[in-house]
């Protein structure tokens, strides 16, 4: 068990100035900022001298690529965003426990069933359309937040304390099986009541989309759009990344988590509730991916059982290839993942002629990235090396 | 089944029983016995219903009982090839679902053999094997079918006959796939690994989705359909017998019944065989602890692979026999839950043990195309006798929810499974008297 190397922050100092506070607790906002700027700024430019590469061949093919790039870095930033906060909730259980709780893409999707059904109670009763667009937004995610991470918390109880201490395979097969039964309860749910299997979430009017630009392509130019939904859900994402940083950096039930991560047992010697520690490192995981199933099934307009399954598995891999267990390497790690697969998603068509499938080649693309990442550089991006002891 | 408390691992129970019917004249009488009443009953009464359903799984269930007890070995023979070699292929003649039942449960038999090699022996648990299977199935349907010119222009597909030496074919892919996939994570630890490899059985699905373009290997998600199926030399010979007129369907089911007991046959034999071996007992120290494999000279990395190797092979062997089988694939024949239900087989069975592993193919496959629309059936019964059950809900649509739910328990109350290997149940359960809460750090 090589938890002590893979504590969320290795700071341990007992008294902190304001100005180290802040700087804890803002850094991995730089942090996340440079390497959004930095995958954008990358992506970018292998895209625009491919397509000049190809523009040989078809003119047209460059211009296509430079006018669609401030919309595809847009999407990028949204996808990125969704597995970050998806990828919170894995990183935090697996620094505490080093566990891959399987089930929590089926949370995040609980999360966004929650939300669906508050809106369809919202309009049975009509008081949707007369309600401001930003309530209505935070009844649905402190509603979704509440049930996910109740339910987390629920599924840690029964499924994986019992088996803490048996050998490393027997929680992870107990935790696939939880997924599977997650999605099967709540589709059961979904389909005896008027949710139906593809529920519609419906919300309220939240206004036209900002036009950032307006790229001339010939005749016609191009809009680069940004939702407000989109934007509602950037904000909150860097709201609960912050909130994150300063529960586990700046409080005693963040110090408490840190040194549970660190050596169970110690913990428990200094006095630490540890089965209640790991419960409410559930608990906070699985609110994360509740908001966040909430403010994805917002964007999309439905949600259904089966939709946080690969949703999970992305965001597992963005939290390892930010290195799993480090909070902002999570956040950082959801963010490059969402760039690279918005790019594939829009440009492989794009540049192939239309041979490969870009929508469903992102999904090879994210799972290769997992492949490469834990055979290259297994500590992830910002994590660190760490030597399994016998 | 098995009811007893873990700590005796259900041994209780069964040394009860086989001491009053596994032994002496009272074994051979009572087995005899029961294979006769099982074989007229069924024979008798050869209808589709629930009825019927107990008493075949009651049939099954006559070959565990005779694994369990202690007869003569000759004996035991005897009663397996005429259970599983004459009353079930005649049972299959009158009622022609029941041998297919029969004949799924074997190829499941055989990928949860060979997923026990690679979960149950070596330790490295696999999410993906499924990709195996597909890849076999994909072989020979691209090869006997018209797709073959759709990939290669002018090709023509082989004649069926070649479905045998596509069987080897299947093998040596399936085998160089798994290879392939060990290669790069062959660093992994268990739970990485198993994220990995559930990545590679989805980059399979959709790759076998995608493929039909720019060059048509796969025909993408409509699927390949007309897959041929070998011919089957002895029609004429069966026919001469004097067996009743047999159309070539039922030749055919009889036909693929035997192909896949005998390949089930020389599976087991194979890992029976490997298990006992020195690559076996590489395999288990691997499982136990690497590093002290490593330590004892075991080439970890060969070693590794040749799990992920023969566990691979063996689906994709079984991969071609299904299409061939099946006459009509498409890629979510072989997405996740399937391999989910083959680990689940593994688990349920008894991790590493081989007929723990038989075992838990045959049940969850009974479970699966039996009982589940049995109580479906019933189910609609009862609610159109005005019993209040929710409109849409059918059992056979929640197999998610029945594996998940299997999974959570088995492994909360029997990880070691029902059949359970001696090794692995003392491994479990060696720190049974311990505290085990608090003491999660302190032993480690």
């Amino acid at each position: 068990m090589a938890a002590e190397a893979k504590a969320p922050i290795r700071r341990v100092s007992s008294q902190r100035t304001l100005a180290e506070l802040l700087r804890v607790i803002f850094l991995p906002l730089g942090q996340l900022f440079v390497f959004t700027v930095g995958s954008a700024a990358v992506l970018g430019v292998i895209v625009v001298v491919l397509a000049f590469l190809l523009s040989r061949s078809d003119p047209k093919i460059f211009e296509t690529a430079v006018a669609i790039l401030p919309q595809v870095i847009i999407d990028g930033i949204v996808r990125g965003f969704l597995f970050a906060t998806i990828a919170l909730g894995y990183t935090m259980v697996y620094g505490v426990l080093e566990f891959i709780n399987f089930a929590h893409g089926e949370i995040f999707m609980v999360g966004g069933f929650v939300g669906a059904g508050v809106a369809y109670l919202l309009n049975q009763w009509g008081v949707m359309s007369t309600m401001p667009a930003l309530l209505f937004v935070i009844i649905a995610v402190l509603l979704g937040m509440t049930v996910s991470g109740l339910l987390a918390m629920g599924t840690e109880r029964i499924a994986y304390r019992p088996l803490r201490n048996a050998p490393r395979l027997v929680p992870l097969i107990s935790a696939i099986g939880m997924s599977l039964v997650l999605q099967d309860a709540v589709r059961m749910i979904a389909t005896n009541t008027p949710l139906g299997f593809n529920a519609r979430f419906e919300t309220p009017d939240f206004g036209k989309a900002f036009q950032l630009a307006s790229i001339p392509l010939g005749a016609r130019s191009i809009p680069v759009l940004i939702g407000p939904k989109a934007v509602i859900f950037i904000v909150a994402a860097l709201l609960m990344l912050l909130a994150l940083n300063y529960l586990v950096n700046a409080t005693r039930l963040g110090k408490a988590i840190r040194a549970v991560a660190q050596d169970r047992a110690t913990a428990s010697l200094m006095g630490i509730n540890v089965n209640q520690i790991i419960s409410l490192t559930f608990l906070i995981g699985g609110a994360l991916g509740g908001a966040a199933g909430v403010l994805f099934g917002m964007n999309i307009g439905t949600v259904n059982p089966y939709m946080g399954f690969i949703p999970g598995i992305k965001a597992f891999t963005a939290a390892v290839l930010g290195g799993i267990g480090n909070i902002t390497g999570a956040m950082v790690g959801g963010i490059v993942l969402g760039f690279l697969e918005a790019f594939v998603a829009s440009y492989l068509s794009l540049f192939t002629g239309g041979a490969f499938s870009g929508a469903s080649y992102a999904d090879i693309a994210a799972f290769s990235i997992l492949i490469l990442i834990l055979i290259f550089r297994p500590e992830g991006l910002l994590g660190e090396a760490t030597t399994q002891k016998v | 089944m098995a009811t007893s408390s873990p700590q005796t691992g259900g041994t209780g129970a069964w040394d009860r029983l086989s001491g009053l019917l596994g032994r002496g004249p009272g074994g051979y009488a009572f087995l005899s016995l029961y294979l006769l009443i099982t074989s007229l009953t069924l024979l008798l009464n050869p209808r589709t219903s629930l009825l019927t359903d107990v008493i075949f799984i009651l049939f099954l269930l006559l070959l565990l009982i005779v694994y369990r007890t202690r007869v003569h070995i000759g004996f035991k023979v005897a009663l397996g090839v005429i259970a599983l070699g004459v009353v079930l292929p005649y049972f299959g003649t009158l009622n022609p679902y029941y041998i297919d039942v029969a004949t799924q449960a074997g190829i499941y038999v055989a990928l949860a053999l060979g997923l026990n090699v690679v979960v149950g022996f070596a330790g490295l648990l696999d999410l993906g094997y499924v990709a195996f299977y597909a890849v076999g199935a994909y072989i020979w349907s691209i090869f006997s079918t018209p797709q073959i010119g759709a990939m290669i222009s002018g090709a023509v597909p082989v004649p069926n006959v070649w479905f045998y030496g596509f069987i080897l074919v299947g093998l040596m892919i399936g085998g160089a796939f798994g290879v392939l996939l060990g290669l790069p994570v062959l660093r992994l630890r268990g739970d990485y690994l198993a994220i990995v490899t559930l990545g590679f059985g989805e980059v399979i699905r959709v790759l076998a989705e995608n493929l039909d373009k720019p060059i048509n290997i796969t025909n993408g998600a409509q699927g390949i359909k007309d897959i041929a199926r070998p011919p089957i030399f002895f029609s004429g010979a069966l026919r001469a017998i004097g067996l009743r007129q047999l159309d070539d369907n039922q030749l055919y089911q009889f036909f693929f019944y035997f192909m896949v007991l005998v390949i089930v046959l020389i599976t087991v034999m194979i890992v029976g065989r490997l298990k006992n071996s020195r690559i076996g007992r590489a395999w288990t120290a691997i499982r136990e602890d690497e590093t002290a494999a490593i330590a004892q000279g075991i080439p970890l990395v060969r070693m590794k692979l040749m799990a992920f190797g023969v566990g691979a092979s063996f689906a994709g062997t079984m991969g071609v026999v299904f299409a061939a089988k099946q006459l009509f694939i498409n890629p979510p024949t072989f997405d996740l839950l399937t391999s989910i239900s083959i680990l689940s087989m593994v688990i349920l069975g008894g991790l590493g043990n081989i007929p723990g592993v038989i075992l838990g193919a045959v049940l969850v496959t009974l479970l699966n195309l039996q009982i589940l629309p049995r109580i479906a059936e019933i189910l609609r019964s009862a609610k159109s006798a005005g019993v209040p059950i929710p409109q849409s809900f059918d059992p056979t649509q929640y197999q998610r929810l029945l594996f998940g739910l299997l999974l959570i328990l088995m492994m909360i109350f029997r990880p070691e499974g029902i059949l359970p290997e001696d090794r692995r149940r003392q491994e479990l359960h060696e720190d049974e008297d311990e505290p085990s809460e608090e003491s999660a750090g302190a032993t480690a």
